[in-house]
């Protein structure tokens, strides 16, 4: 068996190549980064320049947020579909969870089954018919319609139902004696028990609505409604070879949810560990 | 109204209790739906009538210009062509390449994993470092790839140039490394939701049985090997199983770097389908493609259940 000393020092020697080996794994965050402070004509400059010698951060960042093609308004309507599109999965999720687990009704486990069955199928199996029913009922290009396709995940019902099975039926009994109805009962002892799961799977929603790419190139067409990934693939076409100022959008584009993210680890991690499957 | 049950010879009313225990179900028979429905609705609407309509238009002839009337019924056809489409083929055939990530990013992760749970100072940084790229925006992250893969001035080139690789690969811009390197991208941003599992499942293994396995002697080699692999398998059987699925899904990164090409190296399944429900809008076509990734994904859905119980070791 190691001595106590000899293990600490193995410790350190693994912690030392462990953060050698993070370094090099995010190098490419450093480079985006120390790139988006460079002036053009450094960009390229080989050996790379990991201090920038001449700094033009301000002008990159200005001309990003600010030029011809304002990120400012993109982050508007991040934000805004974010949140609400996390607001509303919430709302709905846990108002389904609890019903599927603290409401004996006679349909419930067949109707379960339907909402699991929902889970198993591809998100873009579906596109196309979405597609049309937009069109038709008039949610195409608007960001009402990106709130909604984002509302009915049924993993939040998952999620939080196993929490909500966690609460102990007597709680809900007694409360029923006292003459309480399951509306309020939801609102003012089920749902304050469940609120770090409700955390949890909110920033988790609000993290994959920020990054999604996809049902905004599919469903919104006008420039003023893109949402931030939209607006980072048209920044990078239309500025070619300004690769500066494609770093600067691609740091606006990271950085605040990574701040978001390192707020929030622990929920984040401990969401991800419980099995949450992305989707 | 409940038909009242009438017994023979006598009438008898339902006793109090009987009647309020009644009101009672169906009181929670209908708050049971009022919660439910909001969810219920959502995915009938926004998820099942679609996957039916996916399933139907799969034998369609049809575009979305031609309107309404210009649907065809063409029953098979659109999966015949599909299994003599090139493009169609390719697709498949990269999504089946493209699997191969998997096992390399799990057991990236899983090494990862022990290390960080067992042997390192700092866990709270490496398991949020290593987080990051799975965090970030994928279509940002894929920009910066793309121009650090810059063939010519791009980064990775100069360096593999300067250690003396006189002609280092084109990477995206070549049909031979285009795939593999999306599939080295893909590897970097998955290993950090992996490692994170691993990390949890490594947490619910015993301490008592190495405690045991050091009183016995065992090395660190054999540990893993009779203690902490085994005891990660239903672990590792999640992984794998949201692994492969999550290959069937990937697009954002291909929109992004390289559009399938080039001339059509790294097109996948879902590239495809977008590509020719939304870029050609062949929509009946795009369909039986969708129907397929559909039944594709619910096979290995449902496979899973089956192998779970055979050789997950609990």
């Amino acid at each position: 068996m190691p001595t106590s000393r000899e293990f600490r020092w193995s410790r350190t020697v693994v912690t030392l190549f462990m953060f050698a080996g993070s370094i090099l794994f995010l190098l490419p965050f450093v480079w985006m980064l120390v790139t988006s402070f460079k002036m053009e004509t450094d960009v390229f400059t080989y050996p790379i320049q990991w201090i920038p010698k001449k700094w033009n951060a301000v002008a990159n960042y200005k001309e990003v947020w600010f030029g011809g093609y304002p990120f400012y308004l993109y982050y508007w309507n991040s934000i805004k579909i974010s949140v609400l599109t996390t607001l509303t999965s919430c709302t709905v999720s846990a108002l389904a969870a609890y019903g599927f687990s603290k409401i004996k009704f006679a349909a419930s486990s067949w109707l379960f089954m339907i909402v699991l069955v929902t889970y198993m199928i591809p998100g873009q199996a579906i596109l196309i018919p979405q597609f049309i029913l937009y069109r038709n009922i008039g949610l195409f290009d608007s960001h009402f319609g990106m709130i909604i396709l984002g509302s009915f995940s049924v993993l939040g019902t998952f999620m939080l139902r196993q929490f909500f099975m966690g609460i102990h039926q007597d709680y809900i009994e007694s409360a029923k004696m006292d003459g309480a109805g399951h509306g309020r009962i939801f609102r003012s002892i089920a749902l304050p028990l469940v609120k770090p799961a409700v955390a949890t799977y909110a920033i988790l929603r609000f993290i994959w609505t920020w990054n999604d790419y996809q049902n905004p190139l599919i469903f919104l067409r006008t420039d003023k409604l893109f949402t931030l990934p939209l607006a980072m693939q048209k920044f990078t076409s239309l500025s070619g070879e300004f690769y500066s100022l494609i770093m600067a959008a691609a740091v606006s584009a990271i950085l605040p949810l990574l701040i978001v993210f390192i707020i929030g680890q622990k929920n984040v991690i401990a969401g991800i560990a419980m099995g949450g499957v992305k989707g | 109204m409940e038909p009242t049950r009438e017994m023979p010879g006598a009438n008898k009313p339902l006793s109090v209790r009987e009647r309020r225990l009644r009101t009672l179900r169906r009181s929670e028979t209908i708050s049971g739906f009022l919660f439910v429905s909001p969810m219920l609705i959502g995915v009938t609407v926004m998820v099942l009538i679609p996957i039916i309509a996916t399933l139907l238009l799969g034998f369609a002839d049809w575009n979305f210009v031609q309107g309404w009337d210009g649907i065809k019924w063409v029953g098979l056809d659109n999966f015949r062509t599909l299994w003599q489409d090139e493009m169609f083929r390719k697709s498949l055939l990269n999504n089946i390449v493209f699997l191969l990530t998997v096992p390399v990013y799990m057991l990236i992760s899983m090494v990862l994993a022990i290390l960080i749970d067992r042997y390192v100072y700092f866990k709270g940084y490496f398991k949020v470092a290593y987080f990051v790229p799975y965090i970030s925006m994928t279509v940002a992250v894929a920009v910066v790839w793309q121009v650090l893969f810059q063939p010519s001035y791009g980064p990775i080139n100069e360096l593999l140039k300067s250690i003396g690789i006189a002609n280092p690969p084109q990477w995206i811009a070549d049909p031979n490394y285009a795939l593999i390197s999306i599939m080295m991208i893909s590897v970097w941003i998955s290993i950090g939701f992996n490692m994170i599992v691993y990390i949890a499942g490594l947490q619910s293994i015993p301490k008592d049985l190495y405690e045991a396995a050091d009183i016995d002697g065992a090395n660190g080699w054999t540990k893993f090997r009779r203690i902490t692999f085994p005891l990660l398998s239903p672990t590792s059987f999640f992984l794998l199983v949201t692994g492969i699925i999550s290959t069937f899904k990937v697009f954002d990164i291909i929109a992004v770097m390289t559009q399938g090409g080039p001339i059509g190296s790294t097109s996948m399944l879902v590239w495809y389908l977008y590509d020719t429900a939304f870029v050609n809008l062949k929509v009946g076509y795009a369909s039986s493609i969708a129907g397929v990734l559909f039944v594709l994904v619910m096979l290995i859905t449902l496979g899973q259940w089956a192998a779970q119980k055979k050789w997950v070791n609990y």
